[in-house]
């Protein structure tokens, strides 16, 4: 007995055009081309708007970082003069809050980026948007951590952590090796191999059904994620079959350089530059929408080169100047990693399309996870958002709500990026009140 | 009883040890005296367990390579690399029953899968891996096909492929051979699929129901051989144990038997017991460790790696090779170091090579009395748990409650400021064991540390990088330590203290069950892990014996029968924490 009655589907109707040189049946294609301008396609749709997370442990230091202004027209605080190039572009949240249990490790990134502090983190926000807007690009999302780990706090459930790439080489590799198609390449003839595989690997997903008969519910949801992450691969497969729309703005990086990935202060700062120019030209080129960037973890591991202690250690153990009034190899370390968040804002704005620039049509949110670095407070804790998110929401404001939750900006960013939500955050964060300034 | 007391009262050191470790003590004793071990007299009969849930389980990197290599062969080469393990309860194996596989997961997988295919097709291959040749290299052929790939199906899937699983993946083969006008390049994708698909993946165990007793059910027979397949090599089940389960050889005592001393026996066992230390141990650390090269430049990647190979071999020799006692892991003179190690800890090692050669092991063997005796002084544990650039009482401390004795220590709370007691150029506090008194000074972080610290502190000897000294800023190094009420002084001492701990080797019973099931220590376990630790007593703490003795019990084999979706998350609820199931068992044993 065999089983080819379930062997059907998408493997049929591919099968008929394996060896041709058309692209047409069974699988939509991208009918969009640019416009005059290179800010929307020729259907008059703009280019697609584009969300990451961008995460800086232990970034707090209170009285360092706040602009004395709210509104608009603020200038940086100390800590983040890096940022004044693009403070244009850039909103500033102070007086936010993760209301919870007293002082710790997580608490703070937890509530900024999942709304709770469960032990287990809930799904995180950039994967909540991107399986709003990343379903039409091949990579959902990138995730990549600058300190040679595979640290990440981008979560799809508990459990389910979307492990960081270390490595630029490896993330050149993926978004950039073989198997990328230029968009604007002048011919596009789609590779039957990739028609064989795309055909053959509905073989394995169409067991779904068969397999999670049986299984229990912890299980069946585990198994059910596999099966959404397959999914994913034919997508993936999918796209390498279909013209993709050009993109003007689009052009390959060079490879990386062989590389030292690690947690000196020096690597962690080169490797993250790689991965900002990757991430803005992957984005450019329409092979994904969505990002999540950990600068150095949250009991951040990151050294100054032949020092003995880490930037953590630091936080613990180095004295309060009295002269300065702070610990001021913290508040150094704070300084680094804020070049390295305009290092990576200059990387989407320095890509041009049109009259805007990538940035423009972007929505960046970057929150570390203490208000004092010193104390692992979380009060005050710095929260940011950059990039307009293609006019979606206003830029260049200050806007100071003390006490309020940090899960307002998750809110804000979700409403703004057009997820149906109308409240959001558990254990004391939950908010309905969006940062209503940004909007109208 | 009398005998027992008189030990008692002569021995100090045995004077805090319970009735009931006297009992297990005398015991031991006897055995060994009588070699009556097995007599029916002490095998008390192993009490009714009502099993775990049969879950699926990730396979580890290391299982997935060690899986390829078996069925295809040394020379083919996977690249890249695989989601992390999670840890979960102390092990990352409990971790592979609470993790999926994630878009960017399934996507390594998939490049993976892919890069495998291609080698075992290729022509330097496909001589040697693949049985059957097509009548035309240009054209499908489904009677080779399904020749390979029913035979590699059931080794990769570590069971027969169902009819319909088998044809539809020679279906396969057949369209994609035909299209490409390739039948190897058709196998290659079938045989891509076979390498992602779940049922490789996954390790998916199959409760069968025992009609005798409702709600309890055995695992099938292919469970069962992947289960001891894991547990005893890492890796899946060969050839003999699969057709052993094929054929009901599993299905009684003396089948089973069979199979469980054919695994013991093998030379194979070395990489099971090297994979469950390595998860034990928490050697995945290591890819993040790191250590000031100003300050320590002799520790290097190289170094690192050494010093989990150190351990490694520590272990396999004490435990496989003379089939010593567990607990001698903590006592140990004998250990192997090549010549960087040699420098690290300031023992000479001469070889008969060259310089610039490949470093060579060389069994060391400890004098009497010499402070680096024991698991607890190699690099692999005092470095590994260790600030980047000084020793850490309370990182050791911690680490040995959390791995030896399975207790969970508290993380700290995040507003302390240590600045006043860390720093080691401190004129008054010059050595670390000042530095943490005073730290001690502060009641609030006092609780906690004091159930690390006077651990850690006599394993001083050793600094961040695990390298030997007795001196610290120019003062002696006070080593006195303490560990639940026992006081002793240095690394040997706290060896010897954990030796004679039930503690210690209860919660390698405990850890060594979760590790061969996947699931986290639980209530309903708790009468099995008693009387496991007792047969692990009764036959010396030697580790062949106590791995046939899980192998051959009911407890291994044992699942709930399959759940609704509500009582499958109920039965989840009752797992008990990392410290809770320790604790209790401890407790029935302990002083």
């Amino acid at each position: 007995m065999t089983s080819k009655t379930s062997f059907s589907g998408r493997r049929t109707v591919l099968r008929g055009i394996l060896g041709g040189t058309t692209v047409s049946v069974g699988l939509p294609l991208l009918d969009r081309f640019l416009d005059g301008n290179g800010r929307a396609f020729a259907n008059g749709a703009p280019l697609p708007v584009c969300f990451g997370t961008w995460f800086q442990g232990l970034g707090g230091a209170p009285g360092l970082w706040e602009p004395k202004t709210v509104g608009a027209g603020y200038e940086m605080g100390q800590l983040f003069r890096a940022l004044s190039p693009y403070t244009h572009k850039i909103n500033v949240f102070t007086g936010l809050k993760a209301h919870g249990r007293a002082p710790d490790h997580t608490i703070g990134q937890a509530v900024a980026f999942a709304g709770s502090y469960e032990d287990t983190i809930p799904k995180t926000i950039d994967t909540i948007i991107g399986d709003v807007i990343g379903t039409q690009s091949r990579f959902r999302s990138l995730e990549v951590a600058c300190d040679g780990s595979t640290e990440s706090f981008s979560r799809r459930g508990p459990n389910i952590a979307n492990a960081s790439e270390p490595s630029p080489l490896a993330l050149y590799a993926r978004i950039f090796g073989t198997e990328f198609t230029d968009p604007n390449a002048a011919e596009f003839r789609p590779d039957p191999e990739v028609m064989v595989r795309r055909s053959a690997l509905s073989a394995v997903s169409e067991q779904r059904a068969v397999l999670l008969k049986n299984l229990g519910a912890t299980d069946r949801a585990r198994l059910d994620e596999y099966f959404t992450s397959l999914r994913e691969t034919e997508k993936q497969l999918e796209l390498q079959l279909q013209k993709p729309a050009p993109l003007a703005a689009c052009t390959v990086p060079a490879k990386p350089a062989e590389e030292s990935t690690g947690v000196i202060i020096d690597q962690a700062r080169a490797t993250h530059r790689t991965f900002a120019s990757l991430i803005a030209h992957a984005m450019a080129c329409g092979q994904t929408q969505v990002f999540s960037v950990n600068f150095g973890g949250g009991g951040s591991r990151l050294r100054k080169a032949e020092s003995a202690e880490s930037f953590h250690i630091h936080t613990h153990e180095e004295a309060t100047d009295p002269k300065l009034g702070y610990q001021p190899t913290v508040a150094w370390f704070q300084e680094q990693a804020i070049g390295a968040l305009s290092e990576f804002i200059a990387a989407l704005d320095g890509i041009r399309e049109g009259d805007g620039t990538l940035l423009d049509r972007a929505l960046l949110m970057y929150s570390t996870d203490h208000g004092y670095a010193r104390l692992h407070t979380s009060d005050n804790v710095p929260m940011i958002t950059a990039g307009g998110a293609g006019g979606r929401i206003k830029t260049g404001i200050h806007v100071h709500a003390p006490g309020d939750t940090m899960a307002r900006v998750g809110l804000t960013v979700q409403q703004a990026l057009g997820i149906p939500v109308h409240s959001w955050g558990k254990d004391g964060n939950e908010t309905s009140k969006p940062i209503s300034e940004l909007f109208g | 009883m009398n005998m027992m007391l008189v030990t008692a009262s002569t021995q100090g050191s045995l004077r805090r040890t319970s009735l009931t470790r006297l009992i297990r003590n005398y015991s031991v004793l006897l055995c060994g005296m009588l070699a009556i071990c097995d007599a029916p007299a002490l095998a008390a009969a192993e009490p009714a367990s009502t099993g775990g849930q049969a879950v699926i389980r990730r396979l580890t990197p290391g299982q997935y390579a060690n899986s390829v290599k078996d069925i295809f062969g040394e020379g083919i080469l996977l690249g890249g690399r695989f989601e992390p393990d999670v840890r979960v309860s102390g092990l990352l194996a409990v971790g592979t029953s609470r993790v999926s596989v994630t878009a960017t997961g399934f996507e390594q997988y998939y490049t993976t899968a892919r890069a495998v295919a291609d080698q075992v097709t290729d022509k330097a291959h496909r001589a040697t891996l693949i049985s059957c040749e097509p009548a035309d290299e240009k054209a499908a052929d489904d009677v080779c096909a399904r020749e390979f790939l029913q035979h590699t199906g059931r080794l990769l899937f570590r069971r027969p492929l169902t009819q319909g699983e088998l044809e539809t993946q020679v279906s396969v083969a057949r369209d994609a051979g035909a299209s490409l006008k390739d039948f190897y390049a058709g196998l290659r994708v079938s045989l891509t699929n076979l390498l992602v698909s779940p049922m490789f993946l996954f390790r998916q165990e199959t409760p069968a129901i025992d009609p005798a007793h409702p709600g309890q059910a055995n695992l099938d027979a292919f469970s069962m051989a992947t289960r001891l397949s894991f547990l005893m090599w890492d890796t899946a089940p060969d050839e003999a144990l699969l057709r052993a389960a094929e054929n009901g050889g599993l299905n009684t005592e003396k089948g089973l038997a069979r199979q469980v001393n054919r695994l013991l026996n093998s030379p194979r066992l070395e990489a099971g017991v090297r994979a469950l230390f390595t998860d034990m141990l928490g050697f995945d650390e290591f890819t993040t460790l790191t250590k000031d090269t100003v300050i320590f430049p002799k520790f290097t990647n190289v170094l690192s790696a050494q010093a989990q190979e150190q351990t490694l071999r520590t272990i396999i020799d004490l435990l496989l090779t003379e089939r010593g006692d567990y607990r001698d892991i903590f006592t140990t003179r004998k250990t192997f170091l090549t010549p960087s190690l040699g420098i690290l800890y300031a023992v000479p090692v001469v070889l008969d090579r060259p310089i610039n050669t490949p470093e060579r092991w060389v069994a060391v063997k400890y004098p009497e009395g010499d402070p680096r005796t024991g698991l607890l002084t190699h690099a692999s544990f005092v470095a590994l748990h260790s600030h980047p650039g000084r020793s850490s009482p309370t990182l050791r401390g911690k680490a040995l409650r959390e791995i030896f004795l399975c207790q969970k220590v508290p993380q700290p709370p995040g507003n302390v400021s240590f600045e006043d007691v860390q720093d080691t150029a401190n004129p008054v506090h010059r050595t670390v064991r000042a530095r943490v008194n005073a730290h001690l000074t502060n009641p609030v972080c006092a609780g906690c540390h004091k159930i690390t610290d006077p651990i850690g502190l006599a394993l001083e000897n050793f600094d961040s990088a695990g390298g030997f000294r007795t001196a610290e800023n120019g003062v002696d190094i006070d080593t006195s330590g303490e560990l639940t009420g026992v006081k002793f002084v240095g690394a040997a001492g706290l060896g010897q203290t954990m030796h004679d701990s039930a503690a210690a080797t209860s919660c390698f019973v405990s850890r060594a069950f979760s590790y061969a099931t996947g699931l986290a220590p639980a209530l309903t376990q708790a009468n099995y892990l008693k009387f496991a630790e007792g047969r692990f007593a009764a036959k010396g703490y030697r580790l062949p014996d106590f791995l046939k003795e899980i192998a051959m019990s009911k407890a291994f084999y044992q699942a709930d029968a399959p759940q609704t979706a509500t009582t499958s998350e109920t039965k989840a609820d009752a797992t008990l924490s990392t410290t809770e199931m320790p604790a209790r068992v401890a407790a029935q044993t302990n002083e």
